[in-house]
């Protein structure tokens, strides 16, 4: 039963697990972090599970309730769904145990709701993944949204107001969504990806389909948060509390992403979009712009989490531009960062939110070296993460710019790899300066004394739950970087559409 | 020229309602009035949608003996609508959402006017 039904758990499980915990976790607020626990654990073992059978038996087709596809709804695992899918979930998994003390002490966060609030937006998260339905996709990126809203709201002082900005710019993103499906479906008649696949090309020349593809894109990029759509990202990552912005900036642009590579090379088609409408060529453009605009904000921050969301704007402009180059070597680029800059802003992230509980800050002008040795095995980590995010060779961050530097020269497109190389440098100068700050800058004080107090040298290291999750993202940045043929050669090669 | 205006009334009155929603959510200052024209917004795609399958002459699309099953442009394809429902209880569920988020700024700002709430965030990220 397992075996022929498992395409549909996950988001069924995560969403009656959401639906449960209020309700069994009245009366103990400790269950609530055991039932998270459990259900990204089974969501884990079953990704798992489904990835190791698609790669066996391929595509998987799972019709809800017996209807045959067009008239049913049919869940599709193929090798990109059930890849992405195991990416968030094992990110999911790892940040949800990072946060077992966070939320706790963070303050006005009431766990139970908070917690509900989690496993519904990765139920959202999964069904737009595993989703081969193009109205279903816009009602799971709906729940994934609001719930997005509510778990940003709940972190500083102004986070409710970034909280309402992104509300603003998401309904109206998702509303173009629903906009495109509108054209679409009365061209084609039909809603199933597949089915609207097969369509499609007799109805190239129609505009109402060119209509429907700007819609999406516009759609999909601000959910993704590409260049010019970028604006909520920044404050929203900012003031979320930690858990919050370590779940939704690793996995929550990288949904858009997934949305977008979906709908352009699955469900329209590689030739269309490239060398007829050329919309490839705006996106990669948007991205290039993006990379360096994102790089350059990214400097100019003191905070630290503000400086990791510009960030994210740039590493997103790297996934765009993937996309954008329209080959082989520019997606295998552009999925294997998604699940590389998963793993590093997950890190970098948890980071940052252990230096707020242990320093109560993350403002970069105020770190110095006696982090180091306070926090050896964080800093550690961090070291690791930038090190991956400029781009080191053995780390993960390097072998995803290989591929799209090779997606480039293919191409020969030059400008997209001077932005590739020069991204790379400012990448390096915003974590160095960091790093500068940890390792060399010596602790400031007008009190010579106060330099020999033991105590402010002595060895406070977050609790176990907080570390061992920053430790196994930054091992698996190392180890995940030297086994990336493996997983390039046996799943992402298979994702790549006929026809690219 | 007359037909394209009048023969797709119901699309033209979409837009300009897409339009008018936009502009609320754009311009206004009031973060009432943005979600107004978020709400207007929404109407608006439901308002398109269920244009995109009216059809004159044709029925609910409910089994009836006179018209028989093979005449299908006798009905009115039912999808539409269908996904509209879904979509408008998506679009209580953001209003809710952002009724929620609206209650707590004004709780943390005591004002709901853009250009006050963005000076006085700002004299929060000075300190």
């Amino acid at each position: 039963m397992i075996s022929s039904n498992s395409a549909a758990l996950t988001p069924l499980i995560l969403l009656f697990m959401a639906i449960s915990i209020p309700l069994v976790a009245l009366k103990k607020k400790q269950i609530a972090f055991f039932m998270v626990m459990i259900a990204t654990s089974i969501s884990v073992i079953i990704s798992f599970y489904n990835i190791f059978r698609v790669l066996k038996v391929g595509t998987i087709h799972y019709h809800f309730g017996g209807w045959i596809p067009p008239i049913g709804i049919e869940y599709v695992l193929d090798p990109l769904s059930s890849f992405i899918c195991l990416v968030i979930n094992v990110i999911a998994l790892l940040v949800l145990i990072h946060s077992k003390k966070i939320v706790e002490m963070e303050s006005k966060i009431k766990s139970v709701p908070y917690y509900a609030l989690v496993l519904l937006m990765l139920c959202g998260f999964n069904g737009i993944i595993l989703t081969g339905d193009l109205f279903n996709l816009y009602v799971f990126l709906e729940i994934c949204s609001l719930s997005m809203y509510g778990l940003i709201s709940v972190g500083e002082k102004q986070a409710p107001v970034s909280a309402f900005r992104y509300l603003i710019i998401g309904a109206v993103g998702s509303s173009f969504y629903l906009l495109g499906v509108g054209f679409l479906y009365m061209t084609t008649g039909s809603l199933n990806m597949i089915d609207v696949r097969s369509i499609v090309p007799h109805l190239y020349n129609e505009p109402t389909i060119i209509v429907a593809i700007s819609l999406m894109v516009i759609g999909f990029g601000i959910k993704m948060a590409v260049f010019p759509f970028h604006g909520w990202l920044p404050d929203a990552y900012t003031y979320a509390p930690t858990t919050s912005s370590a779940l939704i900036a690793p996995t929550g642009t990288k949904i858009g992403a997934y949305a977008m590579i979906r709908i352009l090379f699955f469900v329209f088609g590689v030739n269309y979009i490239s060398k007829t409408l050329h919309i490839t060529d705006v996106l990669a453009w948007l991205s290039a712009i993006g990379i360096v605009y994102g790089s350059i904000m990214a400097i100019s921050q003191k905070e630290m989490k503000r400086m990791l969301a510009y960030s994210s704007v740039s590493q997103i402009g790297y996934i765009g531009l993937g996309i954008g180059l329209c080959n082989p070597m520019g997606l295998i680029g552009a999925v294997l960062h998604v699940m590389n800059h998963a793993i590093m802003k997950a890190c970098l992230f948890l980071v940052a939110g252990n230096y707020r509980v242990k320093l109560g800050h993350s403002n970069i002008f105020k770190l110095s070296d006696n982090i180091r040795k306070k926090m050896p095995w964080t800093t550690a980590a961090f070291t690791v993460g930038a090190l991956s995010m400029v781009g080191i060779p053995p780390t993960v961050g390097f072998f995803s710019k290989w591929y799209l530097v090779l997606g480039t020269i293919k191409n020969s497109s030059w400008v997209f790899l001077a932005v590739l190389l020069i991204s790379s440098l400012l990448n390096a100068i915003y974590f160095f300066r960091v790093l500068e700050k940890v390792y060399l800058k010596p602790i400031r004080s007008t009190n010579l004394e106060e330099l020999n107090i033991p105590e402010n040298n002595k060895r406070d290291e977050v609790s176990s739950s907080a570390l061992i999750p920053v430790l196994i993202l930054a091992i698996a940045i190392i180890v995940l970087g030297l086994l990336n043929t493996i997983i390039v050669k046996g799943i992402i090669d298979k994702m790549i559409p006929a026809g690219m | 020229m007359i037909d394209f205006f009048l023969g797709y009334y119901g699309y033209w009155f979409a837009i300009l309602l897409m339009c008018l929603g936009l502009y609320g959510a754009i311009m206004k200052k009031n973060l009432i009035k943005k979600l107004i024209g978020i709400a207007i917004f929404q109407t608006s795609i439901i308002i398109f949608f269920v244009a995109s399958s009216s059809k004159w002459g044709a029925t609910v699309p409910i089994f009836d003996e006179k018209i028989g099953v093979a005449n299908t442009a006798k009905y009115i394809n039912p999808l539409p609508h269908t996904l509209m429902l879904t979509a408008i209880v998506v679009g209580v569920a953001t209003m809710g959402v952002a009724f929620a988020l609206v209650i707590s700024i004004f709780q943390k700002y005591k004002t709901l006017d853009e250009s006050v709430l963005l000076k006085r965030m700002k004299k929060d990220n000075d300190i």
